[in-house]
């Protein structure tokens, strides 16, 4: 997709959200309320089967466009589970099946789907293979941090099968969610970041706002590192995805979710530690941002499950190969 | 992300050919670097190296062609300076010149001086010290007292500078000097100016200062009415704190900033393979020098595109440092004495010690934490 286009979906996105999100709605999805308008909404802009190729009705987006609409969701702490949707769809499509409107929940492997009691149907990815299984998943449960339904399926007979084109990979399931965790982690950073600023410049000891003094604003300082990294590590690893697909991009990806887990920690560390008491009630809109940055460096793979793939990697190919390997994937560094 | 961006760059096209280069005159050249040569890198000086790296096009990369440069891109040369900082090539000797000096001389010297100055620097010849430190301003730069006072035909130079790396092997230094009293105290960046300094001049005493490992990397400069001739002022009389700023940014924004350790990760990975441990932490470490690389490039970008990343620059070096410091002791837990190769656990040691150096020069971590706390609007 073109800058224009991309700037274009991403402007229409970012309305959307910020007239219906906030932490009223946030509260309500945790409750177990479905985000029934803002999904309608999403639906009639395309969203959902944004990643599906246009020749099967969607709008051919790239993995890098979605990397930053799904940051861009992340600002809004992911008010609805739009991601999951999007990843679902391009799976199925790509697995040669068709995707139809509605919700569509995303199972990889065992895990749970988040909002499947309200999935029209569920997209179960299995390694290579991508099975198209009737909604709703009626197991139900929820998000240890982020609070919000995360439901199980029980075994059903597929209404369709479809097979992973190779680009894609044994780990594509995993990989996108890993992207769209790291993408999310990102934006909720940034939204964090911008609160605490915001705070730290009114709240008032000593005669003067907080943010006066070095301490705090050492605190931040590192806070802004964090986020800078997390965000050039997402959109690192959807520029890769976009020209080495999903299993090309392995080690962007994995990059990302260790980078941006490792981000959301220090981050939510800082930003409680300047807010101070006031964050850490249930009145204050923070913790429903910190609690999904938990829940999104968690989900997918956590840290050590990606950095273990990378080092394995770079220890079978030798400390010879470690900075060749870094900078051979670079775009046109190919020719000779 | 509050005025801070980073756009991702691609590094240029050939740029496969240029590493293949590099890595044949390396692997040449560094047959016989050891821990201490690749421990200290770009502190190390090493002449008969820099005219070999100045041979062969790769200093003043980006400088016209009529004072001797190659008129390529920046990430052209930033290609060249990330293979010599990834293997921790010697490139002291010609470093400072080709970062700094040299841009500045191009920027603001007079066309006198980029003909004398530029070409000895592209061939490797010359090699500057940065004269910024004093015994009583570090941080507080714009402190300094040194003072340069008009007198015929030039300026009469006194005081003393600190802290400037390899001095005593350098042939010139960019200095800031004092050249009229600040006119109050809140006004100290008024009156300073930039002076190119012989550094062998009469009255001039370099004496080196041992670091804490053992070397002789930086040294004290005292000046007793060292005579500078008007010919060797930079840029304009009164305008040197917005110079030298302007100078830092270009210190700051290099691949440097992340890389100065990563050379122990890279001699140590045979050795880990029998560490069970290893694994997680080895890829959280190279997940970490990708991003960089890539925060590291898009910087470079910015400066191609003729841009002053002065913030970023300092966000990247905060964010390097921090990485580049902690490299060694994450590795630490995962070296075995016995079992690891001596030279491992000697590079470990020598970066455990230069790597206090990492968060001080260039501007301290909290000097940059006040920068970027600044641009998120704290205050």
């Amino acid at each position: 997709m073109s800058d224009d286009l991309r700037a274009i979906l991403l402007d229409q996105v970012e309305k959307l959200l910020s007239d219906a999100a906030g932490p009223d709605l946030l509260r309500a999805n945790e409750r177990g309320e479905w985000p029934a308008a803002l999904w309608e909404e999403a639906e009639a802009l395309g969203l959902p089967l944004a990643l599906v190729p246009e020749a099967m009705g969607g709008a051919g987006l790239g993995w890098g466009d979605a990397a930053a609409l799904w940051q861009l969701l992340g600002r809004h702490a992911s008010p609805l589970p739009l991601g999951e949707g999007m990843i679902a769809a391009a799976l199925l499509a790509a697995a040669g099946v068709a995707p139809r409107v509605g919700y569509l929940g995303l199972a990889v492997d065992t895990a749970p789907v988040a909002w499947g009691r309200r999935a029209a149907a569920l997209v179960q990815v299995m390694g290579e293979t991508v099975a198209l299984q009737p909604g709703p998943a009626t197991r139900q449960g929820r998000a240890g941090f982020a609070r919000e339904p995360a439901d199980t399926a029980a075994p059903g007979v597929p209404v369709a099968e479809g097979r992973l084109p190779p680009a894609y990979g044994p780990e594509a399931g995993m990989l996108a969610g890993a992207l769209l965790n790291a993408a999310r982690i990102a934006g909720a950073l940034e939204t964090v970041l911008a609160m605490t600023v915001d705070y730290a410049n009114t709240r008032k000891q000593f005669g003067r706002p907080i943010g006066g003094f070095q301490a705090v604003q050492q605190l931040l300082a590192r806070c802004a590192g964090e986020v800078a990294v997390a965000g050039v590590a997402a959109g690192q690893a959807g520029r890769a995805a976009d020209r080495h697909g999903l299993a090309g991009a392995t080690f962007e990806i994995a990059s990302a979710k260790v980078v941006c887990g490792e981000a959301a920690h220090a981050g939510a560390e800082i930003v409680h530690q300047v807010h101070a008491a006031i964050g850490f009630t249930d009145d204050h809109a923070l913790h429903l941002f910190t609690r999904r940055l938990w829940e999104w460096r968690d989900g997918f793979g956590a840290e050590r499950v990606w950095a273990r793939r990378i080092g394995e990697a770079a220890l079978a190919r030798g400390g010879a190969a470690l900075w060749p390997d870094l900078t051979t994937r670079d775009h046109g560094e190919g020719e000779r | 992300m509050v005025g801070l961006r980073f756009d991702l760059r691609d590094t240029p096209p050939g740029s496969a050919t240029l590493r293949a280069e590099l890595r044949a005159f390396l692997a040449e050249q560094g047959k016989d670097w050891g821990p201490m040569e690749r421990g200290y890198s770009w502190m190390g000086f090493d002449r008969a190296f820099s005219r070999e790296v100045g041979k062969r096009g790769w200093i003043g990369m980006t400088w016209p062609e009529a004072y001797g440069g190659a008129g390529r891109t920046a990430l052209e040369r930033y290609v060249v300076l990330e293979e010599m900082l990834a293997v921790g090539a010697p490139v002291g000797a010609h470093w400072i010149g080709d970062r700094q000096s040299g841009p500045l001389i191009l920027r603001l010297g007079t066309e006198e001086q980029r003909r004398d100055f530029i070409p000895r620097i592209v061939s490797g010849e010359l090699a500057f010290a940065i004269g910024l430190s004093e015994p009583d301003s570090g941080s507080d730069l714009a402190s300094l007292r040194t003072r340069a006072e008009k007198v015929p035909g030039g300026w009469k130079v006194n005081g003393r500078k600190v802290w400037t790396t390899n001095a005593h092997r350098c042939d010139f230094a960019i200095t800031l000097l004092r050249t009229s009293p600040a006119p109050d105290p809140r006004a100290k960046h008024q009156g300073l100016s930039q002076f190119l300094i012989d550094l062998r001049a009469s009255g001039l005493t370099i004496r080196p200062i041992l670091d804490l490992v053992g070397e002789e990397g930086f040294n004290e400069l005292t000046f007793d009415d060292v005579f500078v001739p008007d010919s060797l002022v930079v840029g304009e009389i009164g305008k040197g704190w917005e110079q030298a700023t302007a100078e830092l940014a270009i210190e700051r924004a290099g691949p440097e900033r992340y890389l100065s350790s990563l050379p122990l990760l890279t001699a140590a990975l045979e050795d880990l393979r029998a560490e069970p441990a290893a694994a997680e932490m080895v890829g959280r470490l190279i997940a970490r020098a990708g991003t960089l690389r890539q925060m590291s490039l898009a910087v470079a970008g910015m400066l191609q595109d003729g841009q002053t990343p002065a913030r970023e620059a300092a966000l990247v070096k905060d964010v390097g440092n921090d990485f580049e410091q902690a490299l060694p002791e994450r590795l630490r837990d995962l070296l075995m004495p016995g079992r690891t190769p001596p030279e491992v656990l000697e590079m470990q040691r020598i970066m455990t010690m230069v790597g206090r150096s990492y968060s001080l020069r260039g501007g301290t971590r909290e000097i940059l934490r006040g920068i970027i706390a600044r641009q998120l609007g704290l205050r």
